[in-house]
């Protein structure tokens, strides 16, 4: 009997209660998906919902004696856009350049290294204008909005306003929502042509171009939708970047160490947004056949 | 005025707090306050920290909603009015914040006349002399055109009760006024504090813990513990009451020690384990 039940046991051990813990194993795993799932969508929800809020005191608001301050949005165009041409200009000409060694190595394969032009063209207007322009931004304005806002909110500015019956979304974030789809098209309409200029270089230096046809092979080469499939996604981007910049910022906790992350968090949010939405654009347009 | 109900004793009654409750997420800091404050005097909330003081002034600025109960101000319970409603309410009271809260890209000037422009018609030029005439009145004349980090603790403090002052507010409230000063610089401000009260029979809530201070200013004193009222009292009666609380907080004696097993292992284990409290605390702040 003792040697039976000595079997019996370690059987019972083995097979039946490990395939219980597997199924309660799975089990909870899919309830941890699903809990990242809500607050996934959640914070989509409140994201669209700070963009929603600010693009009503941009677009409705100063119809509605709710004046937006456009000395404000003037002020952060001026930190958002110019400010950032310099260093956009450097990083678009050397992707430019990048783009036009990368297609002439394929290229050259088959002797139509004068494809160059249109190459850089349709990449840099379609693709890597908007996404290097809306990268570049991140960096420089979307941390710059979570450090501001959330420096604001730790030293009770934040609170100060809502005291004073001042809403932070129409003073704070209504101008820099204004700012960022004004800006980030002009600022890739600049990405695309000096990535242009890039590929130019290359165009002229290796591939027995000149300078004029060059441009007119690139201009002849791009449709308008090229150039506004671009600019749209662009927009997108901007309010994107606003949205998530503002919202880790008004988010930031009690403590200096809190900006940090939320300066963190929001350019590693945004980097992952900007190339969702911009995969979900491409893909729009590509079955729309905008292309 | 129709929504004035019978809550409110008379009406001379500014603000009347009536069982407030106001919760950080599952963790309750406030269990049911009540008090009223009249027209016109200066009434000191006392309270160590993580009392809950600052929370309930929080509430009383539409800061913090509560979870229940009301909070009468201006004849209006704020706790149900809506946002709206709340910014009136707003534009009737002044908060000067611990730190100042001064916004650090506009001068001094600007802070001052940044209600004003919000919230009113006037002329710049107007404005302008409003904002002068608040400056001089914390004393702080010549100061206009200043970054808000040119200016010391005790100026920064003074900067935020003239922007505090600017919408000429009938009701303001101050958080922690004397925290992180010198004591001459501290008394300064309570000065100050006496001063406006007199010139302009203005209603003052001041959340503090600095019992010179709060004697000083004071008409009436709420003593708040735990989340709960342990006694309100014009200051005579706080001094002569014989309620332990009140002699621990008023003597400065420390925590009494706990020598009872069970009541230590119950401390550590329930949430008045005063780190755990005032981990959460901050967490929900």
């Amino acid at each position: 009997m003792t040697v039976k039940t000595r079997r019996c046991r370690p059987l019972a051990d083995n097979s039946i209660i490990p395939c219980m813990k597997s199924a309660a194993h799975i089990v909870e795993r899919t309830l941890q998906i699903g809990e990242p799932l809500r607050d996934g969508l959640a914070y989509l929800g409140s994201l669209a919902s700070l963009a929603g809020r600010a693009a009503y005191f941009v677009f409705v608001g100063p119809f509605r004696g709710k004046p937006l301050r456009l000395h404000r949005a003037v002020s952060q165009a001026m930190a958002v856009g110019i400010r950032a041409l310099p260093i956009l200009s450097l990083i678009t000409f050397f992707i430019g350049l990048i783009l036009a060694l990368q297609s002439a190595y394929e290229l050259r394969k088959f002797g139509a290294l004068n494809y160059v032009a249109s190459a850089v063209a349709a990449s840099m207007t379609r693709e890597l204008g908007p996404l290097i322009t809306a990268i570049l931004v991140i960096g420089r304005s979307g941390s710059a909005f979570a450090a501001e806002i959330g420096t604001m909110k730790v030293t009770e500015e934040i609170d100060a306003l809502k005291t004073m019956a001042i809403s932070p979304i129409q003073f704070l974030v209504a101008p820099k929502f204004l700012a960022m789809i004004l800006m980030l098209p002009c600022l890739t309409i600049w990405a695309n042509s000096m990535g242009i200029l890039g590929g130019a270089v290359f165009g002229v230096a290796q591939a027995d171009f000149t300078w004029g046809r060059y441009l007119r092979a690139s201009v002849s080469s791009l449709f308008v939708r090229d150039i506004v499939s671009g600019l749209i996604k662009s927009v997108v981007f901007g309010m994107t970047i606003t949205a998530v910049g503002c919202l880790e910022g008004l988010s930031t906790g009690a403590g200096a160490e809190q900006i940090g992350r939320s300066t963190t968090q929001a350019v590693v949010i945004s980097i992952f947004l900007v190339i969702l939405v911009d995969l979900v654009f491409t893909a729009l347009f590509f079955f729309m056949g905008i292309r | 005025m129709s929504d004035v109900k019978t809550n409110l004793p008379d009406t001379d009654t500014l603000i009347s707090l009536r069982a407030l409750r106001v919760s950080y997420g599952q963790r309750e800091i406030l269990h049911g306050i009540g008090f009223d404050v009249k027209r016109g005097e200066t009434i000191v909330i006392l309270g160590g920290s993580g009392s809950g003081k600052s929370t309930l002034l929080r509430t009383l600025v539409g800061l913090e909603k509560p979870s229940s109960g009301q909070v009468w101000i201006h004849g209006k319970d704020i706790a149900a009015i809506s946002k709206t409603e709340m910014d009136e309410i707003r534009k009737k009271i002044g908060m000067s914040f611990q730190g100042g809260a001064l916004f650090g890209s506009m001068t001094v000037g600007e802070n001052v006349a940044l209600p004003l422009k919000e919230h009113t018609k006037l002329e710049a030029s107007t404005i302008d002399i409003i904002v002068r005439l608040k400056l001089d009145q914390v004393g702080l004349s010549g100061f206009q055109h200043y970054l808000p980090s040119q200016l010391s603790g005790g100026m920064k403090k003074r900067a935020a009760v003239a922007r505090a002052l600017a919408m000429d507010p009938e009701i303001l409230f101050f958080d922690e006024p004397s925290a992180g000063l010198d004591p001459i610089v501290a008394a300064g401000i309570d000065q100050l504090i006496l001063d406006l009260k007199k010139a302009f029979q203005m209603t003052v809530v001041v959340v503090t813990h600095e019992l010179a201070s709060a004697f000083l200013i004071a008409d009436r004193m709420v003593l708040i513990d735990k989340g709960h009222v342990v006694v309100v009292g014009t200051t005579e009666e706080l001094k002569a009451s014989t309620h332990s609380r009140v002699r621990q907080f008023l003597d400065r004696m420390p925590e009494a020690e706990i020598l009872e097993e069970l009541d230590y292992l119950q401390m550590l284990t329930e949430d008045n384990y005063p780190h755990g409290r005032e981990a959460a605390r901050n967490k929900g702040a």
